[in-house]
């Protein structure tokens, strides 16, 4: 069969449109996907924690003492191998800048309860190698230990101290395991993971429950009409280190 | 002609000798399967059996990336059954880790999975924290 010229030119002629009519239909089809995505609310998922009414129940720690029954977290007396997911500092320590030098009574003797900030643009997931952690869709920073090769990277990335190395087998510091969730081993980082395994099974974390003054306050920080974002329309509240650009989810009342 | 006798003598004895390895072990040990302990109070796996003890290992890695990386904890079945996929509730849910797991490792020689340096046996902790 002999093509001619003129069909030759026809076909090539239609081939094309036929391309370019196939660009179009995919790009008609991605925007479509893009509008239902941005439809779909966002989460960001964050902690207010409200100073005021923690400070009113001096020396309690029912939240650390809940989060290292439910995390079986190793209770180490050398603080050089302390393993923490949530832990307490001296206000001055963690606002240093908020403070006005007359304030000893309000502030200075108040501890205040930390945990990782699980910020929006977290330094210890950039450095991580082995992405071992990294930054859910919910906001939360995750960990899996299974691909932690123990680096401490992240470690050194955090400028809030969030992260802890088990130096050491923990499982011999643990006084009770708690069989729902795993331990570590020796050479692992770990941190503060907002009770992801609670949150799926639709419960609050484990601080926010256990505090009996009701400090902690836990939702979606994206949802204008969510309780954290409720109590930050309303009160003053820190971020600690906001000047770093992390973005951290975790505010503070005063 | 007449060494015949000695000759089906001495292949007897060269035949026992060279087999004799193979008896010495047959005799000791048996290839009777690991008394392996099954659940009393389910029938089905989240698997049929065969595909349990072909790849269970390759399913606890899936369930493992699922769960952590991906925050996808439901599993359904062959069946259509809705698991939990989760090493703790839903396979020592029913099986018993020193009588099943166990067993069937140590018979085959298979030392590896550092599942437990982690992962708790409930039923081990439960006596463990007991004084």
């Amino acid at each position: 069969m002999k093509i001619t010229r003129k069909e030759f030119l026809r076909l090539t002629g239609l081939s094309l449109l036929a391309g370019g009519a196939m660009q179009v239909v995919r790009a008609i089809g991605q925007g479509g996907t893009a509008a239902r995505a941005a439809a779909s609310q966002p989460v960001r998922l964050g902690m207010v924690i409200d100073l005021s009414k923690c400070r009113e129940k001096d020396g309690c720690n029912e939240c650390i003492h809940a989060c290292n029954t439910t995390h079986n977290i190793p209770q180490i007396a050398n603080r050089a191998h302390e393993v923490k997911w949530i832990w307490t500092e001296p206000f001055g320590t963690v606002f240093p800048s908020a403070q006005t030098g007359y304030a000893e009574q309000s502030y200075t003797k108040v501890q205040v309860p930390l945990m990782c900030n699980h910020c929006a643009e977290p330094p210890c997931t950039r450095v991580c190698p082995t992405r071992a952690t990294w930054k859910r869709d919910d906001g939360i920073v995750m960990m899996d230990w299974h691909r932690c090769i123990g680096c401490r990277y992240c470690i050194a990335a955090c400028p809030y101290g969030s992260r802890s190395f088990n130096w050491q087998d923990p499982r011999p510091a643990i006084a009770s395991i708690n069989p729902d969730f795993p331990t570590r081993t020796k050479g692992i980082v770990e941190k503060c993971n907002f009770c992801e395994e609670r949150l799926a099974r639709g419960m609050k974390p484990a601080c926010v429950e256990a505090c009996p003054q009701g400090v902690f306050t836990f939702g979606n920080l994206a949802d204008p009409e969510s309780e954290p974002r409720d109590l930050l329309r309303s009160r003053f509240a820190l971020q600690r280190e906001p000047e770093l650009g992390t973005g951290p989810s975790v505010y503070y009342l005063m | 002609m007449r060494d015949r006798v000695w000759i089906f003598i001495g292949l007897a004895v060269f035949v026992a000798a060279f087999t004799a390895p193979f008896w010495h072990v047959h005799a000791k040990t048996s290839a009777r399967q690991p008394d392996l302990v099954l659940p009393a109070n389910q029938k089905e796996c989240v698997a049929p059996a065969s595909t349990m003890r072909d790849a269970h290992m390759q399913m606890l890695l899936n369930w493992r990336e699922d769960v952590v990386r991906r925050g996808d904890r439901r599993y359904v079945a062959f069946d259509g059954k809705v698991y939990e996929k989760s090493l703790t509730h839903t396979c020592l849910g029913c099986h018993s880790k020193a009588a099943f797991c166990d067993r069937c490792h140590e018979y085959s020689g298979v030392s590896g999975p550092y599942c437990w340096n982690c992962h708790s046996d409930p039923q081990a902790t439960v006596t463990r924290s007991r004084p």
